[in-house]
């Protein structure tokens, strides 16, 4: 789960990480007033979306003009840029062609810039442990830093058995040319970052730019926070900050049955169930010269009920010209799978070609519900034979 | 012989009395797995399914003789009844388990390492050793007795492998499933080690999938072992976009060497014979072995 920027600052300031003063705002007039209550020469208005590149995107209405991150000299300069910025499309290189409406705002005070760095922790699945990130080039894609300059990347592994030593963050600050009151300076913001990740049970925590200003203090000029999907039970608190608007309504509807569901650009839909089965599904449809509309997993013991919620989200998206449906039963029995899509499918309207592929337990039954449901629904043998079918059916349906 | 597990090896279920775990571990005595009793806290002293209930890991160790553990506890104990199995040392821990925090198999991976067990899995269908003993949640019909070894991230795509070797008159020494998280037990070069050095296994189909980079390890343990076995591969995920996680915890792409394309050419510089599609991995692995490819 990602959240905005502003609640990574708020979550992380509680751990002991230095921010700048902001204020959150969904108006143009809330926008005035948190400029003029945070006064100073200048503040800095950051649209609140979950991707990066803000600062060198674009909005849609406005191509070739300024981007999503803009410097304001007075709080009348605030309030124009919220007018520009809310409820405009954002895009950057992170969000697609299509971009993000930005729905809130973020008020920050300015800041006096003398170095950035970079700095972000996560887990390492090569070693099992969290990892330490951290470069002298930050306010740049950290991903351009690794390709061209591998060397300025430093990492440091934590022992789960110690955890955090201080003598680590002390080593990695005079690595980053950091020096007197900036060491302990930074010990702090690493302090920060560790313990708000093993907490929150963080996927990543992202600090870019870090900045170091004149007087050797350190603030995080911005912040990233996902949090393991796994471990979100353990942290009712979090639900709160979820964004919906920032999630595919399609992965929502999804995620609230409990099924991993992705969204993609092509027309064959695909319930599969196996997370594997389901890639590969998508790729042999790509084969095959279409594209994979979503990726969906039904999963292993789903009910009935849950596959025809699958099912039904996949028959609901309105690109997708054809469907695949892909089995192979374990623990899912075939004949649910059956009754789900049968049910679905009278409660929904079939309007797309079907081709059901169904191996495994109960395969016999799955198939004796399916031929007498009175659908219109193409069998087919194996994985090669449904992906050379929902092909050539949508490709019938475009002709005709 | 197989690797790891064979008819001898006496299996423990934990979570034994819940519905997961009584469902499978029908299924795997029905198969002929030597399941000797199981562990729920609380239920020691009752029988289930004919078989003794413990309260805890090390008196099933101390009244029996334990050779491998299989946990269906649910996520959020998961990782402490690894933890519970590795203290009693178990010497080969299956956790079917999926969902279960990172940070949790953080820690477990630490006390793995300083231990002698073994761990399959989390979030995997399990170890099966066609005709002999299946520890784990696949299903026992499709597999047949035979000298293919298989290794997976994937349930499923484990299944349409085995399925496909069994059609086409291959079978199967051992099918392990090493999960698809990020932070788990044995991952492929552990797994493939096994493969090359076991009699009974002349080739191998090893299945891997788009993030982290396990995949290239276990090619590059290939290449540099020498064998003459032939292996097939396949890597899921050539369409899957970066950045987002398709329903593994472990399939996401967030660097270049994670993409599918990468995987694929790794495989193929280590001499591996890399099916294009999933639905000709038995048919790619006969063409090799009868010298048609």
């Amino acid at each position: 789960m990602n959240i905005h920027e502003y609640q990574a600052k708020a979550l992380l300031k509680g751990f002991g990480m230095p921010v700048l003063d902001g204020r959150v705002v969904r108006s143009p007039d809330e926008a005035l007033v948190a400029a003029r209550t945070i006064g100073g020469p200048i503040v800095v208005v950051k649209a609140q979306i979950h991707a990066g590149g803000r600062g060198a995107g674009h909005f849609a209405d406005d191509p070739g003009g300024k981007g999503g991150v803009r410097l304001a000299r007075t709080p009348d300069d605030a309030q124009q840029a919220a007018v520009a910025m809310l409820d405009s499309t954002l895009i950057t290189r992170q969000t697609g062609p299509a971009g993000r409406v930005v729905r809130r705002l973020y008020i920050e005070a300015g800041c006096e810039i003398a170095r950035e760095l970079y700095l972000s922790l996560l887990v390492d699945r090569a070693t099992g442990r969290i990892v330490i990130v951290a470069s002298q080039d930050g306010g740049m894609a950290i991903e351009d830093v690794a390709a061209a300059t591998p060397e300025r990347i430093l990492k440091e592994s934590i022992d789960p058995a110690t955890g955090l030593s201080d003598y680590q963050a002390r080593t990695l600050a005079a690595r980053l040319d950091l020096h007197g009151r900036s060491i302990r300076a930074f010990t702090t913001v690493l302090r920060a970052a560790y313990e708000a990740f093993v907490s929150l049970d963080a996927a990543i925590v992202e600090i870019n730019p870090l900045v170091v200003t004149g007087s050797g203090d350190l603030v995080a000029l911005d912040a990233k926070m996902s949090f393991d999907d796994n471990a979100l039970f353990r942290h009712p608190e979090l639900e709160e900050l979820r964004d919906e608007n920032e999630e595919d309504p399609r992965e929502r509807e999804a995620a609230r049955h409990g099924l991993a569901y992705v969204g993609l650009d092509g027309t064959i839909g695909c319930m599969v169930n196996g997370a594997g089965l389901a890639m590969a599904t998508m790729d042999i449809i790509k084969m095959e010269g279409e594209e994979p509309a979503n990726f969906l997993d039904v999963g292993g013991g789903a009910s009935r009920e849950r596959v025809a919620a699958a099912f039904r989200i996949v028959l609901s998206d309105q690109k997708v010209r054809g469907i695949l449906v892909n089995i192979f039963g374990g623990i899912m029995r075939c004949d649910i799978i059956a009754e789900a899509i049968v049910a679905a499918s009278h409660e929904t309207g079939l309007r797309v070609p079907l081709v059901v592929r169904l191996a495994g337990t109960n395969v016999e039954q799955g198939e004796e519900i399916l031929s007498r449901s009175g659908l219109k629904i193409i069998p087919a043998s194996d994985l090669g034979d449904a992906a050379r079918k929902i092909v050539s059916a949508v490709r019938a349906e475009g002709v005709a | 012989m197989s690797i790891l597990v064979h008819s001898d090896t006496r299996v423990i279920t934990q979570g034994f009395t819940g519905a997961q775990g009584t469902f499978h571990s029908e299924q795997a005595l029905a198969y002929g797995t030597r399941l000797v009793g199981g562990v729920t806290p609380g239920r020691g002293g009752e029988t289930h399914l004919g078989l003794p209930v413990f309260d805890t890991v090390a008196q099933a160790c101390t009244a029996t003789r334990v050779d491998a553990s299989v946990i269906y506890v649910p996520p959020a104990g998961a990782a402490d009844a690894i933890l519970e199995a590795i203290a009693a040392g178990v010497p080969l821990i299956v956790c079917i388990t999926e969902g279960i925090p990172v940070l949790d198999m953080v820690r477990v991976q630490q006390v793995l390492h300083r231990s002698d067990s073994l761990l399959i899995g989390p979030n995997c269908p399990g170890i099966i050793t066609p005709g002999e003993c299946k520890i784990g949640i696949m299903p026992g019909a499709i597999h047949r007795p035979g000298k293919v070894g298989i290794v997976s991230r994937s349930g499923t795509l484990t299944y349409e492998a085995v399925a496909q070797t069994t059609a086409v008159g291959l079978g199967q020494s051992t099918c392990v499933g090493i999960g698809g998280d990020p932070v788990k037990g044995m991952d492929f070069t552990d797994v493939l080690e096994r493969f090359i050095a076991d009699p009974d296994t002349d080739s191998i189909i090893m299945i891997g999938e788009i993030g982290g980079t396990s995949e290239i390890d276990g090619a590059t343990l290939i290449r540099d072992s020498g064998t003459r076995k032939p292996v097939v591969g396949f890597i899921a995920g050539a369409t899957a976009p970066p950045g987002r996680r398709m329903g593994h915890a472990g399939a996401v792409i967030t660097g270049g060497h994670e993409t599918a394309a990468a995987k694929i050419e790794a495989l193929r510089d280590a001499g591996i014979h890399v099916s294009a599609s999933p639905a000709l991995l038995g048919q790619t692995l006969l063409d090799v072995l009868t010298g048609r490819a």
